[in-house]
């Protein structure tokens, strides 16, 4: 389903062309961040409110720099010193900043599914999901099939845009660690999965889901054998807020059996992609060298988040709803 | 047909159905070397003229136009592509268009700016181009060459360079190329 004119929610059921199309987008809005003047008119006028009834740094202010670079304007919601310490509900606090006139709400909430709750309550408005508990992180997702896609292109001297989802086809992506808390780990797999690529997870079984079943993985029996497997390996981060800390033994048990160290490195392939969506636990899931080193694109994940979320508000908001 | 009926039946890309060809290739390679000597009288000399071609059809015409005025000047004139969807007047208005590639990279401060389409028509997408334009610094000028000027103004935007001026009816459209000119109904692109 095309997110134009949409809500983006999640990347389950998204589908290829609609994943393609945010890529394809985002590309062009790389080009735009590569000028001296890093600004077009597109949303200009429409009005972007900025959610986070969680802490957040890189999501937060991507999406911020997206929506200003789209020349929107940005009402930005500071929830720590805000009425929602007062107890307000959510249902309220998105009813009085929609009654200041909204085009778009980029949500980060705590609770999974807090971003269908809120499209419900301004359906007029369109929401895009930057986090719901351990639900979906979208824009995650499709920054980082974007940034693969990029690499790749380069390495075969391609242009990403023209390439669809062709380089996607025989990848082999490894996610690692806290799957059962992870949303970062449900909208890249969905992504991935999406544009052709085999997934596998490798994490103590505590940190799996009770059930995978019906996700397009399969589960590493062996974290070493499937790190010389990857052309990709995605870390992520262990999640104390949701717990994660009482589902292992102890933090170095973890990184001992699942955490990216510098003995483990050796096994990728040289070309091998490391990716992690941050911020990072160094020392726990990975070896802080490792972040550092030459197939690590952590940085590069960072600066592509702003061309695909300019992507995300373009596509969701420029166009004409035909719906509403 | 209004002119919003007519944009509407290219958006739902109807094909391009040829009623009549107007020029041949070499008609319109006989228009762009004039339209060379023109900018080139103009602006007595090259040495300050980048030239810029709007996507998606403008780029062939200006990547031509800028050869053949190396060619004549015996100077090497840039040329770069330049995308104007996101600068667009029409986005929220009617479906979205994909972007197309941007090569633009030099900064045109102090530059003369030879703005290069394909087809003029309703100037809108030549307004957009100047502002974007403006993104890329202060030109000393903007001169506009187009292969093919179709009328039908909705803007005050004149070109300084016609390779062929052209009658149409608003139900008609043009398809503007290097391997000639054509008259017809539906998208040309």
């Amino acid at each position: 389903m095309s997110m134009r004119g949409a809500n983006l929610l999640t990347l389950e059921g998204m589908g290829r062309e609609a994943i393609l199309d945010v890529l394809d987008t985002a590309a062009s809005f790389f080009d735009v961040n590569q000028r001296t003047v890093k600004k077009v008119p597109a949303l200009k006028g429409r009005v972007v409110a900025s959610l986070f009834f969680e802490e957040s740094t890189r999501t937060r202010l991507s999406f911020e720099t997206a929506a200003k670079r789209l020349g929107a304007d940005v009402v930005s919601l500071a929830v720590a010193s805000s009425s929602v310490k007062k107890g307000e509900s959510l249902r309220d606090t998105i009813s009085t900043i929609d009654a200041l006139g909204l085009d778009a709400v980029v949500l980060r909430h705590r609770s999974s599914g807090a971003a269908v709750q809120v499209s419900r309550y301004v359906p007029h408005v369109r929401v895009i999901n930057a986090g719901d508990g351990q639900h979906q992180h979208p824009t995650q997702g499709l920054l980082d099939v974007f940034t693969v896609r990029q690499i790749l292109a380069e390495r075969h001297g391609v242009v990403a845009s023209d390439s669809g989802s062709s380089l996607f086809q025989g990848l082999r992506v490894l996610i690692v660690g806290d799957i059962r808390h992870s949303r970062v780990a449900r909208s890249d797999i969905a992504a991935y999965s999406a544009l052709g690529a085999e997934v596998r997870v490798a994490a103590p079984g505590t940190l799996l889901p009770t059930a995978l079943d019906g996700w397009p993985v399969t589960v590493a029996n062996n974290f070493e054998e499937a790190l010389a497997w990857a052309d990709v390996v995605g870390l992520l981060r262990l999640q104390h807020e949701r717990g994660s800390g009482s589902f292992v033994p102890s933090l170095s048990e973890f990184t001992s059996t699942f955490g990216l160290t510098m003995e483990r490195v050796a096994l990728l392939k040289p070309e091998a992609i490391v990716m992690h969506p941050g911020p990072m636990n160094r020392g726990v899931e990975v070896d802080s060298l490792v972040a550092d080193l030459p197939q690590s694109v952590i940085t590069r994940q960072v600066t592509n988040g702003v061309p695909v979320r300019m992507a995300v508000l373009y596509l969701s908001v420029a166009e004409k709803k035909e719906s509403l | 047909m209004t002119q919003d009926e007519n944009r509407q039946d290219r958006q739902r890309g109807l094909a391009f159905v040829v009623k009549s060809q107007l020029l041949s290739a070499d008609d319109v390679s006989r228009a762009m070397k004039r339209m060379a000597h023109e900018v080139i009288e103009r602006n007595q000399g090259l040495d300050c003229i980048s030239v810029v071609g709007i996507q998606r059809g403008g780029v062939a015409i200006a990547t031509q136009l800028a050869a053949m005025l190396s060619s004549i000047g015996h100077v090497e004139v840039p040329v770069a592509a330049l995308d104007v969807t996101y600068y667009r007047d029409d986005i929220g208005a009617t479906p979205l268009k994909d972007a197309a590639l941007t090569t633009l990279r030099d900064d045109l401060t102090n530059r003369t700016v030879i703005l290069v389409d394909d087809v003029l028509f309703t100037g809108r997408t030549i307004r957009a181009a100047l502002a974007a334009l403006g993104d890329w610094g202060r030109p000393t000028a903007v001169q506009l060459a187009v292969l093919v000027d179709r009328g039908h103004r909705e803007l005050p935007i004149r070109p300084d360079y016609v390779g062929k001026n052209l009658p149409t009816a608003l139900s008609e459209t043009v398809k503007a190329t290097l391997e000639g000119v054509w008259l017809g109904t539906g998208a040309t692109s």
